[in-house]
């Protein structure tokens, strides 16, 4: 009895402010569909950080006759005693965690490996384009200014490569998207808010004849919100559903995009996509509700 | 069932308070109208029984409670003990008679059965009877008034109040309202009644308390309306 009536309240509500209710779910989804991709990228980021700070490297690339920076042209190409003293300083650095001595026949191969199915990229090359160089493994990726200061400018060496910093670039553009996407959000949310108090307000006041008498008649305050509210948390389910979509979406379509500018696959799980899902819609189910209980203090007097 | 002690209450938009120390004592099973010109304090003395407002001073006692020592949420429990009447019906124009009067019970949770049960002898009761599938707009004035008071006793309250329930009323319709009031305070119901109407007040020879500006000025078991005192 009780639920039926409530619920044939809370349909009566939603379907006499159609034209409201309809803009409420649509600003919700908008926003949660925001909030939820900015929820996303940032998983996404710490995800792949946590994959990269684990291979990146700095490598150190020598000199070789053909090399055509100043350093290499003053001091041409590095003999043994410079590498051997370069290794020596290297492994003595507290922040390294590893020195590994590549030479360009070995770079060769690797290169060749890798990119076996691209042929256009291997034909191009040849072996030499990749001179010998020092790949030094770092205890913390942040940790490279040492490196570069104690291997810069020193006979023999080329120049210093970090992956970090090409990494960096990458992360700054998604940091940036992420807190776009939830500044963003946060101004929707916020205009969803206030109009859901609005569609709430509307509600009150045209059924305010039939509150007034369950007031009378000595209804529970509680019994005389419920209505309200549920049409705030439908509407609010209603828009999380359609958000999830977008997030969805945004999964599938942006982020597996970014993935494939890398050679690795850091793409994320179903729980992370799960865990996206559930926070936004628990988000706009409860800033429906209240924003409905908030606006019904103060115009369904009790 | 009602005991007002010394209660004056000032509304903040205006100066004169609209009860001055108030001092009244209602039974329980007295029929009581409460007469005076308009703005003499029947409907603050009213709205105070109900906790729709809270005196400024004294205290208000209804049905065993301290109005005052209710708290908030207790206020709808009160409000089920006492049934309401007011000059304008209240009806739900998209109900008919039998769901207007089922309403008041639905929304405090009654069973289904015990709606069925009941609301039909209300609706006997009032005078009603073959008229329970009616909506508000086929019925006359006085009908209407007889299913906002099907409404407003459906859950057997200790107490009536009607406001002014015969003030949008013809007379001769408006002698039927006041059996079926009778007939309510019969079965033990306290009934408050304010209003305008002389005939009435004199006819039925109840206790009449008259409010002249907020203050008691007669207080007559047995009395009529405009007496010359």
């Amino acid at each position: 009895m009780r639920a039926q009536f409530v619920l044939s309240e809370m349909w009566i509500g939603l379907r006499r402010n159609l034209t409201m209710t309809i803009a409420v779910i649509v600003t919700v989804a908008i926003s949660l569909a925001l909030f939820g991709s900015g929820l996303l990228v940032q998983q996404q980021v710490s995800h792949m950080r946590q994959f990269w700070d684990e291979r990146v490297s700095v490598t150190v690339y020598m000199c070789t006759e053909v090399s055509p920076s100043q350093v290499c042209q003053d001091s041409g190409p590095a003999t043994k005693e410079d590498r051997e003293a370069i290794q020596a300083d290297l492994e003595a650095l507290p922040e390294v965690s590893n020195v590994e001595y590549v030479t360009a026949a070995e770079a060769w191969q690797e290169f060749q490996d890798r990119f076996s199915e691209n042929q256009a990229l291997t034909e191009a090359a040849q072996e030499g384009d990749i001179p010998d160089n020092f790949r030094v493994q770092l205890a913390d990726p942040n940790n490279f200014e040492s490196v570069v200061q104690t291997v810069q400018g020193r006979p023999g060496v080329d120049s210093v490569h970090n992956d970090q910093q090409v990494l960096d670039q990458f992360f700054e553009l998604l940091d940036g998207l992420k807190w776009a996407a939830l500044v963003v959000s946060f101004v929707q949310l916020a205009a969803a808010a206030l109009l859901i108090g609005n569609t709430i307000r509307l509600s009150a006041y045209s059924r305010r004849r039939e509150t007034g008498i369950m007031r009378l008649v000595g209804a529970s305050n509680f019994y005389i919100q419920l209505p309200f509210l549920l049409e705030g948390a439908i509407s609010g389910l209603i828009g999380g559903v359609i958000a999830s979509g977008f997030i969805v979406a945004a999964r599938y379509l942006l982020l597996d995009r970014i993935q494939s500018w890398f050679a690795f696959d850091v793409s994320l799980g179903a729980g992370a996509l799960a865990y996206v899902i559930g926070l936004s819609m628990v988000l706009g189910i409860l800033l429906c509700t209240v924003s409905s209980f908030l606006t019904l203090r103060r115009y369904l007097r009790v | 069932m009602i005991h007002f002690d010394n209660v004056t209450k000032v509304y903040t938009t205006q100066k004169r308070p609209a009860l001055d120390s108030v001092s009244i004592d209602v039974d329980k099973g007295e029929f009581v109208f409460l007469v005076g010109p308009s703005g003499s304090g029947k409907s603050t003395f009213l709205r105070l029984v109900l906790k729709e407002e809270k005196p400024s001073k004294g205290r208000v006692h209804v049905a065993g409670k301290d109005l005052a020592r209710l708290s908030n949420w207790k206020v709808p429990h009160l409000r089920r003990r006492i049934g309401c009447v007011f000059q304008d019906f209240r009806l739900l124009p998209n109900k008919n008679v039998f769901e207007n009067v089922a309403f008041a019970l639905e929304v405090i949770g009654k069973p289904r059965r015990f709606i069925r049960k009941v609301v039909p002898e209300v609706v006997e009761l009032v005078g009603l009877e073959g008229k329970a599938d009616r909506m508000p707009e086929e019925l006359s004035g006085g009908e209407q008034q007889r299913v906002a008071i099907a409404r407003a006793f459906v859950n057997r309250p200790q107490i009536l109040l009607a406001d002014e329930p015969t003030g949008n009323i013809d007379p001769a319709t408006s002698i039927g309202i006041m059996k079926v009031l009778d007939r309510i305070n019969r079965t033990g119901t306290t009934v408050v009644m304010a209003t305008h109407d002389a005939a009435i007040v004199d006819s039925m020879r109840k206790r009449v308390i008259e409010l002249e500006e907020g203050v008691v000025v007669r207080d007559q078991t047995r009395g009529v309306y405009g007496q010359a005192y």
